[in-house]
């Protein structure tokens, strides 16, 4: 019974790793963009949402209300103003531009809020539970994986159905013919990335009411989102919803085990699949 | 008649130059300090990895942020190799080396399935299974880490002096080593068939030029000497645990600000890099995370306004060398 817990945990665990996987899987769609800095964005939002929890004596949850516009805000900010110049047939400027202001976000998150770990206070709900059968689950973190499937629903809708998800995929195909049928390119790549920061948003909030963070956690985000892209299969947000569940069980079956094998069972279930499958379980694109 | 020339005027000066810097500081343990020699030897720790990596990604253009996998697992093979299998420090040397390579052939296989940017980030996977791996050896002190048992560091030589001494020559004569061998690998044909992948992956194909193999060999080497590297940093440290010696901060960002701030895809940019960071760090380090934000600030602006870097603005469109790399072509008037 307790490995079946493992593994319900670590299902529900997988909810947060995809949502910490979609906003790169977006960008990296759109506009072949891997961003080194994604996951200090995601500790960025979880300490804008303590400003904002604190400051306004709010429920992090509502604090969303303000935290997931105000991402948005400054991911279309950074596109245009930064990351836009940086985009070419070179990877090398996007990556090494993104992995300064990696540096730089963390070194201002410890000048800011120091290096003591902090969390978000959600009240009651981070302990309530329900049973479910002979096994207990946590109202966290169902709503955490309610709101990762919703969030992913959300996307595959807006690729598929609306006009912006037709830019996001004609600027996907060929950036020179979408920019000649009238498209802007750096506007629909700031959107992009405004999309992307306000699902990282998200992802930060649900963090930081889950776990403690400070502000050298992001790199570890990162991972373990790209991992979750990876072993969902490139350009595939289903996917990534599975990657971010297979790495979420293989964790906690890898706690299970021994305390210490936590993390590194999860990379090395990653590097497995990777030597295995190297185009994911399920890629849609190469 | 023509004739092909590789050097000019001024790299003749330079090397000239260069060679009496290097004899300058191999004498350096009769003239400086202490703290200067533990400076200068780690001035030239930086100045070999920076070497490295400038050779990783900007010619062969493996963008890793991964190296501090090859740092750490030198630095916990050496103290394995002395404190474990009781081999003398300059005979653990080698072995580490070839600890570095027989490694990262397998893990080359793995992560250069992934490409480019998503290379980056499976490089800094490795990094982390390095690092927890390590984290769980109880004969090497397991998360805490272990110190270099006098015994040991004794061998090296008897006097704390001559140790330090050693020491410094040590990583004095790894900095002239991966320099050299940087260069002379450029000069060579393999030099030039990286060079033309640097410049254009495809054509360089096309030419017959076996992309994967040129750069697993470069991938493989690099981890080689960047593992001695990490023995002698460590050597010098006397200490490691999983997190300094798998720490991204010091081992891969400071790395690639060097590089970058100097000029990547040249020789002389890590050169110049590690002079200016060390010049800054020297000067604004009291500063803590301000420095390191100005870094950071740095690094992006120059990446954005000069992405050739220092170098790339000093040499300008005239093409200056001061390692003598690029043929010219030499009429008879010349």
């Amino acid at each position: 019974m307790d490995w079946l817990n493992a593994i319900l945990q670590g299902t529900l665990l997988g909810g947060l790793y995809a949502m910490f996987a979609a906003g790169l899987s977006l960008i990296f769609g759109v506009m072949r963009l891997v961003n080194i800095a994604h996951g200090d964005l995601i500790v960025l939002s979880a300490y804008l949402a303590l400003t904002v929890a604190v400051g306004l004596g709010l429920n992090p949850m509502l604090a969303l209300v303000i935290v997931v516009p105000l991402m948005a805000a400054i991911g279309y900010a950074l596109q245009r103003l930064v990351l836009n110049r940086t985009m070419g047939d070179d990877i090398l400027p996007p990556l090494l531009v993104t992995f300064g202001l990696s540096v730089i976000i963390q070194n201002a998150l410890l000048t800011v809020y120091t290096a003591d770990p902090q969390k978000l206070n959600a009240g009651a709900i981070e302990t309530a539970s329900v049973p479910l059968g002979p096994l207990t689950v946590g109202i966290m973190p169902v709503i955490v994986f309610a709101a990762a499937v919703g969030v992913i629903g959300l996307l595959q809708w807006m690729f598929y159905h609306t006009a912006l998800g037709r830019a996001f995929r004609a600027t996907s195909d060929r950036q020179d013919i979408a920019q000649l049928m009238g498209l802007n390119r750096a506007h629909v790549f700031g959107l992009a990335m405004a999309i992307c920061l306000a699902v990282t948003a998200l992802a930060g909030v649900f963090l930081g009411m889950r776990t403690s963070f400070d502000p050298a956690v992001g790199g570890t985000r990162l991972i373990f989102g790209f991992e979750a892209v990876i072993i969902g299969g490139l350009g595939n947000l289903w996917g990534t919803l599975a990657g971010g569940v297979i790495l979420g069980v293989a964790q906690t079956v890898g706690a299970k085990i021994h305390p210490g094998f936590q993390i590194l069972a999860g990379h090395i279930v990653f590097l497995l699949i990777l030597a295995v499958r190297p185009r994911g379980l399920f890629p849609r694109m190469d | 008649m023509q004739t092909v020339s590789r050097s000019t005027p001024l790299s003749r000066a330079a090397m000239t130059v260069l060679l009496l810097i290097v004899v300058l500081m191999a004498a350096a343990p009769y003239w400086a300090g202490r703290a200067e020699l533990r400076l200068l030897g780690e001035v030239f720790l930086y100045l070999s990895l920076a070497t490295l990596w400038n050779l990783l990604a900007g010619y062969a253009g493996l963008v890793s942020v991964g190296q501090q996998a090859f740092v750490g697992l030198g630095g916990y093979g050496f103290f394995a190799a002395t404190m474990l299998w009781g081999l003398s420090p300059l005979a653990a040397l080698p072995i580490v080396f070839v600890l570095g390579a027989v490694i990262s052939a397998p893990v080359a296989v793995l992560i250069f399935r992934l490409r480019g940017a998503y290379f980056a980030i499976g490089t800094w996977v490795v990094a982390e299974v390095f690092r927890l791996s390590f984290a769980q050896v109880a004969a090497l002190g397991g998360g805490s880490g272990s110190s270099l048992p006098s015994a040991i560091v004794k061998q090296l030589a008897e006097g704390r002096d001559q140790r330090e001494a050693v020491a410094y020559w040590l990583a004095l004569g790894v900095a002239v080593a991966v320099v050299g061998a940087v260069f002379l690998l450029l000069r060579s044909r393999q030099g030039v068939a990286l060079t033309a992948i640097r410049d254009n992956e495809l054509a360089a194909k096309s030419l017959g030029i076996d992309i994967w193999r040129t750069k697993f060999t470069v991938y493989v080497a690099t981890a080689a000497l960047t593992s001695l590297v990490g023995a002698l940093i460590f050597l010098q440290k006397l200490r490691i645990s999983p997190d300094a010696a798998f720490s991204a901060n010091d081992w891969t960002a400071f790395v690639i600000f060097i590089v970058v701030i100097g000029g990547i895809g040249t020789v002389e940019g890590p050169i110049i890099g590690t002079l200016v960071f060390f010049a800054l760090r020297e000067t604004l380090a009291d500063l803590g995370t301000t420095y390191l934000i100005a870094l950071g600030a740095v690094a992006i602006i120059i990446m954005l306004r000069a992405p050739k870097g220092l170098w790339g603005l000093v040499r300008g469109k005239r093409g200056l060398e001061l390692f003598p790399l690029s043929r010219r072509v030499m009429g008879q008037g010349d």
